[in-house]
């Protein structure tokens, strides 16, 4: 594109360089003025929305700070104070910990084979749909909807049909009782985070050339199994990690699905989350110092975790 | 050579045998697994449409007998002597999303082909940081930000619940994979026929540009349509909620009358978003392929 542009420029910069700071500007501004202008009101509100935010929680982070006095500086004692002496906090890292290493994994290896079989077949499109449809739909729906299939009441489908095959003599209290909200919270969200990754999946697996494969059954891959680890994987890379990528936002930010099952605060905090001792914290006590704590803590979590996905499904090697 | 020609053959036909016998297995389990991954949606079309007697029968029926609209009525005409109509909410939702979604698609798109083709100075360090940011959850930036509105006397506004949403890092991430492909003759021979870059962009780019901006509407519609955090954070007011933040209010009253206008709610929220998504499948399904990052 810019060749003609450029050179044009180039000799403008040119001629330009020696005439001082202004006029180079201008050349700069000549050239790239138009670019900059155009890309300006995502940038503005990019920096306005997340990155200011990010910078401005980790400041405030240190400080005590309830949006009514001026900030008071701390230095590291809402870490301290959450790490050591506040319980609640700790149930939450425990439950998310608990929640994330299940559910993430869970959706995402299901939503892998599903995708890589439902590729295979014929009438693939009704199968994908029928598998995504969950994860586009709204997660406080469709936990109403789950409600009524876990009602703690004989009208609960699930009970009923656990009692007509007596499995169980008398109803679970399914969101009542601590021992199975967070089973059924994390039942939940696998039900509905399985499709996050699965769209990607499935156009990564197409994208991939029939050639390939015919050339590596002449080359001695013997099995769907064998393909699967030594072509279609190294291949995928690239959705992988995205895949990877947003089931670790996802898992770790749990919250609406929590919140909907148990209500909020959750019975003997059963299903209280990070995200939900942050919500606790900033919006209803309004503590904005030590609950940007625990959005610095929620964000290093992912954060480092999402590095490490980049590490292990780095394409470099591949190409 | 007759012979082994026929060897062969039969074979094949075992082969084949074998594989139908497997394949029908696995689409026999495919179907089972999409049946339960389906199972409540199809429970919420039937549920909504069910009579009172119905939705109360012991013990409870999956499939609805006698069809009716009864719930819809509920919810529209009963709930509306409420404090707010349940209209009021589904305008909300309606209003705040398509705002969003034509601001962010533009403002992404827009962005991405200046980081792109102009090949700006920065770009590539631009770019690091939008790909970092797809790891940030968004709670992070919900307090600075809910500081800022408060401050600014916002609060309880549509431009709450629509500024913060709008630069989205997969949105322009998405663009960017994109524009990458775009291909730099077809610019320069518009800017040949004297072209303007904004024209440019609008009357070239954008139209052979479709397929990833529709996927991006559909991709960015589903989203927001769904999103509870950020009316749950900047809204107190009855009359701003979103639909899902008024489903909340909605299913958690215990009113008999409830349970049928919670279900027709939730049906109102769930259909739109299937819908769309159906209609757009082989667009999306074609341009997904673009999410991959390569790291």
């Amino acid at each position: 594109m810019n060749n003609v542009v450029e050179t044009i420029n180039e000799q403008k910069v040119t001629i330009k360089a020696s005439l001082g700071f202004g006029k180079k500007f201008k050349a700069f501004w000549g050239k790239y003025g138009i670019g900059y202008l155009f890309l300006s009101p995502y940038l503005i509100l990019f920096t306005i929305f997340i990155i200011i935010p990010v910078v401005v929680a980790i400041g405030t982070s240190f400080t005590n700070y309830n949006m009514l006095q001026r900030p008071k500086w701390l230095g590291i004692s809402n870490y301290r104070l959450l790490f050591t002496d506040d319980d609640i906090f700790l149930i939450a890292l425990q439950n998310t910990a608990i929640f994330a290493l299940i559910s993430g994994p869970a959706g995402y290896i299901m939503s892998f084979f599903a995708a890589w079989v439902i590729n295979q077949l014929k009438f693939k499109k009704v199968f994908a749909l029928a598998f995504y449809a969950p994860s586009i739909t709204s997660g406080v729906a469709m936990t109403v909807v789950w409600m009524w299939f876990f009602a703690s009441d004989r009208y609960g489908m699930i009970n009923n049909v656990l009692i007509n095959l007596g499995i169980i003599n008398e109803p679970v209290l399914w969101n009542l009782d601590p021992a199975t909200i967070l089973p059924v919270v994390i039942f939940i969200s696998v039900w509905m985070s399985m499709g996050t990754g699965f769209l990607v999946f499935l156009a990564g697996l197409q994208s991939i050339s029939r050639e390939l494969y015919e050339a590596a059954s002449i080359d001695g891959i013997k099995n769907k199994v064998q393909e699967l680890w030594m072509i279609t994987l190294p291949l995928m890379k690239p959705q992988l990690l995205f895949g990877a990528i947003n089931s670790i936002v996802a898992s770790i930010g749990v919250f609406d699905i929590t919140k909907s099952v148990a209500g909020m605060p959750s019975p003997n905090y059963a299903a209280h989350t990070i995200v939900a001792h942050l919500y606790d914290y900033a919006f209803l006590r309004f503590q904005m110092g030590y609950s940007s704590a625990i959005a610095v803590v929620l964000f290093s979590i992912t954060f480092i975790l999402g590095r490490v996905c980049m590490r292990i499904f780095s394409s470099k090697d591949i190409y | 050579m007759a012979k082994l020609y026929i060897a062969n053959k039969r074979s094949k036909k075992k082969k084949l045998k074998r594989m139908t016998k497997g394949w029908a297995f696995v689409y026999i389990f495919m179907i089972a697994l999409v049946a339960f991954t389906s199972m409540p949606l199809i429970y919420v079309i039937s549920t909504a449409f069910k009579p009172m007697d119905e939705l109360f029968v012991f013990p409870p029926r999956f499939f609805v007998r006698r069809p009716t609209i009864q719930n819809f009525t509920d919810l529209l005409i009963s709930l509306g002597s409420a404090t707010v109509p349940f209209t009021r909410y589904l305008f909300n939702s309606l209003f705040t999303v398509t705002v969003t979604v034509f601001i962010t698609v533009v403002i992404s798109s827009l962005g991405a082909f200046a980081l792109v083709k102009y090949k700006l100075p920065g770009g590539k360090l631009i770019f690091s940081i939008i790909l970092a940011a797809l790891m940030f959850s968004h709670h992070v930036t919900q307090i600075p930000n809910y500081m800022v509105v408060n401050s600014l006397g916002i609060i309880n506004t549509y431009v709450v619940l629509i500024i913060p949403k709008l630069a989205v890092a997969y949105n322009f991430f998405l663009m960017k994979q994109f524009i990458e492909q775009f291909p730099n003759e077809l610019l320069e021979s518009g800017r040949m026929d004297g072209a303007k870059e904004w024209g440019l962009f609008w009357k070239v780019v954008m139209p052979s540009l479709k397929p990833a901006w529709s996927t991006l509407v559909v991709l960015s519609f589903v989203s927001n349509w769904n999103d509870y955090f950020t009316p749950l954070v900047f809204t107190t007011s009855e009359a701003m909620k979103t639909l899902p933040y008024a489903l909340n209010t909605i299913s958690s009253g215990k009113a008999v009358a409830r349970v049928g206008a919670t279900s027709a709610a939730v049906f109102i929220i769930t259909v739109p978003t299937i819908i769309i998504f159906t209609a757009m499948q082989s667009q999306v399904m074609e341009t997904m392929v673009y999410s991959g990052i390569k790291a």
